[in-house]
């Protein structure tokens, strides 16, 4: 195994692209180590990208949203005061994922990267409308989130490509976000469903929302039918109830040893219904 | 296979050493530093028994490769006793909290990390700090009463000393 530390995104890139071996980014490690340990890969190039400037820094954007390095651990986005009070529903996404001592390696470019549809800080990010930097051997283009789980394991990088930061748009005023998952313990599972919901309000009502759900399907979901159901509404009892039906229509999970197909279906439900909730409560400038 | 120099201060002793690429910070520790109070669990991060931290985070030795230690600061359980032995180390022995001991050193650097952070933890405060730390002989309920009592004291010592 090659062990390449680049200065650079676009050197990264061509390291990856000029590869013909088995290739794996490192950022964090968290999956990645845990892959080569059980040989579920044994990489010919391993590309360390912490070596690169920038990629440990939190910045705000020119408009006013935000600018996450690529290899910030969780541990640092959850002490982050200001990203935690324009998007706690990301930053508690990413903050369910494994334990402490995980939270202290573990990023959110790897989280989304390793292409888990149950990876927790996916739902999170979908719904803020994050958007990633691809950059490959030909430069870099800017993508949204949902667009890079291709199932399960799976990207739609091309070979050579890799994402180089991670944006969350401004928050703006009157906006709430959060996440839920459901697992049968209190700590250090993987979600058997989760779900991040992302609004905002003018007066009592709902006027954009987008409504993501995590390990229903190949990928983490972006639900037009779920944020249709609550916009336009005060978030009534009417309005989460059509949440809730939109939830379990949009889910097309799997049985499997965490959960069966029918109890998934159910609690998407009512994690949505939870959620908006809280993002509802966040948006309202009430503490949740 | 070409091996990586590393270069890296561990419990304040600067240390180099050669590591294959694919050779983890705990096989490190262990092997090339004979530093074996740090121990091997699962080796995939799930049980904390590795637990160290690297410029002040807490994280599994067993999930980093010791090249990624190269310039950094490491601190493991044999640097915790200094002028005898650390609170927390004391509070472990008056409660019993261990049977077996092969989560010990994990669940000591873990709480020592804890300690630093946030003096006063509550009861689900540590649990949840903790909760990377698996003990299979379950002693929980001493593990956690220990740090309590171990905050406590060092809460009274601090005003103590000031």
């Amino acid at each position: 195994m090659r062990y390449h530390t680049p200065t650079s995104f676009s050197d990264a890139a061509a390291i990856a692209a000029a590869s013909s071996g088995t290739l794996r980014f490192l950022a964090g490690g968290t999956d990645v180590l845990v892959q080569m340990r059980a040989g579920m890969v044994q990489p010919d190039d391993l590309i360390d990208l912490k070596h690169i400037p920038g990629v440990d820094r939190i910045e705000r954007t020119a408009e006013g949203g935000w600018k996450i390095g690529i290899a910030v651990p969780g541990i640092v986005l959850g002490g982050h005061a200001e990203l935690m009070r324009d998007w706690p529903g990301v930053v508690e996404g990413m903050n369910l994922v494994g334990s402490t001592q995980v939270q202290g390696r573990a990023t959110l470019a790897g989280n989304l990267c390793n292409g888990s549809p149950a990876a927790d800080s996916v739902p999170g990010l979908i719904a803020a409308g994050a958007t990633v930097t691809v950059t490959g051997p030909n430069g870099s283009r800017e993508i949204p989130v949902e667009a890079v789980p291709a199932g399960p394991g799976k990207t739609n990088l091309a070979r050579g490509e890799l994402i180089s930061a991670i944006t969350l748009p401004p928050r703006g005023k009157n906006g709430g976000d959060a996440y839920l998952r459901f697992i049968p313990r209190t700590e250090m599972d993987i979600a058997v469903v989760g779900c991040a919901v992302n609004l905002r309000l003018d007066g009592d009502k709902v006027v954009e929302a987008r409504v993501a759900l995590g390990a229903v399907a190949p990928t983490v979901l972006l639900s037009d039918a779920c944020a249709r159901a609550i916009i336009g509404t005060t978030l009534d009892d009417a309005a989460l109830i059509a949440l809730a039906k939109a939830a379990e229509g949009e889910a097309k999970p799997i049985s499997d040893k965490r959960g069966t197909k029918e109890f998934r279906i159910e609690v998407a439900g009512v994690l949505a219904r939870r959620a908006a909730k809280i993002a509802y409560d966040r948006a309202k400038g009430m503490k949740a | 296979m070409s091996k990586i120099h590393v270069t890296a201060t561990v419990n304040g002793d600067p240390v180099e050493f050669l590591a294959d690429p694919r050779e983890t910070l705990l096989d490190a520790l262990r092997n090339h530093l004979d530093l074996t109070g740090t121990k091997e669990g699962c080796g995939t991060g799930d049980c904390g028994a590795c637990s160290v931290t690297v410029d002040g985070t807490l994280v599994c030795s067993c999930l980093m490769l010791a090249a990624e230690a190269n310039g950094k600061r490491v601190e493991t359980i044999e640097g915790m006793a200094r002028d005898g032995l650390h609170p927390l180390q004391r509070k472990f022995i008056e409660h019993a909290a261990l049977q077996c001991g092969f989560c010990t050193p994990g669940i000591l650097v873990a709480a020592k990390a804890l300690l630093e952070r946030n003096p006063d933890p509550s009861e689900t405060e540590i649990r949840y700090w903790l909760a990377g730390n698996l003990c299979r002989c379950t002693g929980y309920d001493k593990i956690v009463r220990a740090v309590q009592d171990a905050a406590a004291e060092m809460r009274q010592d601090h005003r103590g000393a000031a």
